[in-house]
């Protein structure tokens, strides 16, 4: 089961279908790529249903690049993601008349105002959406990229130029050498623990840390998190 | 004053592209130019690796691209050389991710601050070549000295002309002087002359470079290896000097020992 998980969830940006789906503060931004109207609505439709565990209970952007939209359109899409759990926040557009219809719909036409509506909010960690956890029962190569608004937990290794961004804490059951960011929407409690901890760059919320450049010691298990706004990796032991 | 573009392309694999990227943008940076070595291999990117800057990357290409970042917040600058400066590649995408126009634009924005952008290309003739070749002023090849790779380098020249963009200018590596003294290497005259290009440079086979690549230490950042010399030859070159193309081999003690007593005659 978990197996299946992950491969609708890995290499969703290699998909050929020309939709982009990206991390960001606020959630997920999806770029519908170019095409007509009618096929994006239907590739977009086939990824959520692909991905259908990876977007249900997120909140998603969606950018719609020039294209000219109506309310009815609108609430056609409004639709689509309400059907597959997902809360569709934003909707972005170049376009002056997609973006008033946006408006009217409820929606709202700039990531940076979502900034803004969110910073009251209670931070995502403890009183945030509930999102599940998404475990990855493999080794991630280069290449490779996890995105996932909860916490991700990986049984086996992370190699350099392997990606992993989590909306909260994420734990890798093996050797940590690629690029890892938790809280990647904000929250700075989140934590990242590895039997080994050897990242290329390591992320929490809006901290960037890398590895010192010595030659390694014997690994140990560490917990990375932020203290005194710096990221500090401590061993784990016995308590 | 506008920068120049240089795109480093091959055809074929694992001839020296990043390599020769990399060694150059430190050559031009080591004689006081304002450098940007540009990382143009999207999914497969290594420049960053084999200049030890990999854990430095915040933002990509792609970053730039799809407008998530601003260009400036893209570069990473060297750790060693202040004029120096990085714009990596993104490696979870792939090709598709980059046009030709974006390319042409993102370079466009860089020329007003940099003498030189260096474009890393990937291998094949495909899409990312294109993306690789489309800001170019100037084009250099580089070919080793064995038949596919010529061949391949040939193929390339043609499509650089088809866009004219050049001439371009060929640079041949890992050369053997033992192999091709035995008749068992091409000899770089025969290369010169199948593709009938302007020669830029000579670079020999050193194992210096394997070590360089694997601690992120470009092997033209210091003056104690032959393939260091060639590239800041290259980089002299491309500066206007005119610098002859010298005999690829270690010098016994005896003839450099002859070389410098000639050269001080020379000079007095």
């Amino acid at each position: 089961m978990c197996y299946n998980r992950f491969s609708h969830a890995g290499g969703w940006e290699m998909e050929a279908d020309g939709i982009v789906v990206k991390g960001i503060r606020q959630g997920l931004l999806i770029n519908l790529g170019e095409g007509p109207w009618e096929e994006r609505l239907a590739r977009l439709a086939h990824r959520l249903e692909a991905g259908a565990t990876f977007f249900r209970g997120g909140r998603a952007a969606l950018d719609v690049g020039a294209r000219p939209l109506d309310s009815e359109e609108i609430r056609r899409v409004q639709a689509l993601f309400a059907r597959y759990g997902v809360e569709l926040w934003a909707l972005l557009s170049t376009c002056d008349e997609t973006v008033l219809a946006a408006v009217r719909a409820g929606l709202v036409p700039d990531l940076a105002l979502g900034d803004r509506v969110q910073e009251p909010a209670e931070p995502v960690g403890e009183a945030g959406p509930a999102v599940g956890g998404l475990v990855v029962g493999r080794t991630l190569r280069s290449g490779q990229r996890i995105e996932h608004p909860g916490d991700v937990v990986i049984i086996g290794d992370v190699h350099a130029g392997a990606e992993v961004v989590a909306g909260r804490h994420v734990i890798v059951w093996g050797r940590l050498q690629g690029v890892v960011h938790a809280g990647a929407m904000g929250d700075a409690g989140a934590v990242v623990c590895a039997l080994d901890l050897a990242p290329t760059q390591l992320r929490i919320a809006g901290y960037i840390a890398r590895s010192p450049e010595e030659k390694r010691r014997r690994p140990v298990p560490e917990i990375a998190r932020v203290r005194d706004g710096y990221i500090e990796a401590m061993p784990w032991r016995k308590r | 004053m506008a920068g120049r573009v240089l795109t480093i392309t091959s055809g074929k694999g694992g001839v020296g592209k990043t390599t020769a990227t990399a060694n150059l943008g430190v050559a031009l940076a080591t004689r006081g130019q304002r450098v940007v070595v540009v990382d143009a291999d999207i999914g497969l990117r290594n420049l960053d690796v084999m200049m030890g800057l990999e854990n430095r990357i915040v933002y990509d290409l792609v970053d730039v691209v799809e407008e998530r970042c601003r260009l400036r917040q893209a570069l990473v600058r060297d750790k060693r050389l202040s004029e120096l400066y990085l714009l990596p590649a993104a490696q979870t995408r792939d090709k598709t991710a980059v046009g030709p126009e974006d390319m042409v634009r993102i370079c466009e924005e860089l020329r007003a601050s940099f003498d030189f952008l260096v474009v890393d290309s990937p291998a094949g003739i495909e899409q990312g070549f294109r993306n690789a070749i489309a800001p170019a002023d100037e084009v250099l090849i580089i070919t080793n000295p064995e038949v596919a790779a010529v061949r391949d380098a040939d193929r390339v020249i043609g499509l650089i002309e088809a866009e004219e963009k050049g001439p371009a200018r060929l640079i041949i590596n890992r050369i053997k002087p033992e192999m091709v003294r035995r008749g068992d290497m091409m000899e770089t005259a025969a290369v010169v002359e199948l593709l009938a290009v302007e020669l830029i440079g000579l670079i020999p086979e050193d194992e210096a470079v394997i070590t360089a690549a694997n601690t992120g230490r470009p092997v033209a950042l210091s003056d104690n290896s032959l393939a260091g010399r060639a590239f800041h030859n290259i980089a002299r070159r491309l500066l206007g000097e005119d610098v002859p193309f010298v005999p690829l081999r270690e010098a016994g003690f005896f003839e450099r020992l002859l070389r410098f007593v000639r050269t001080e005659g020379e000079e007095r």
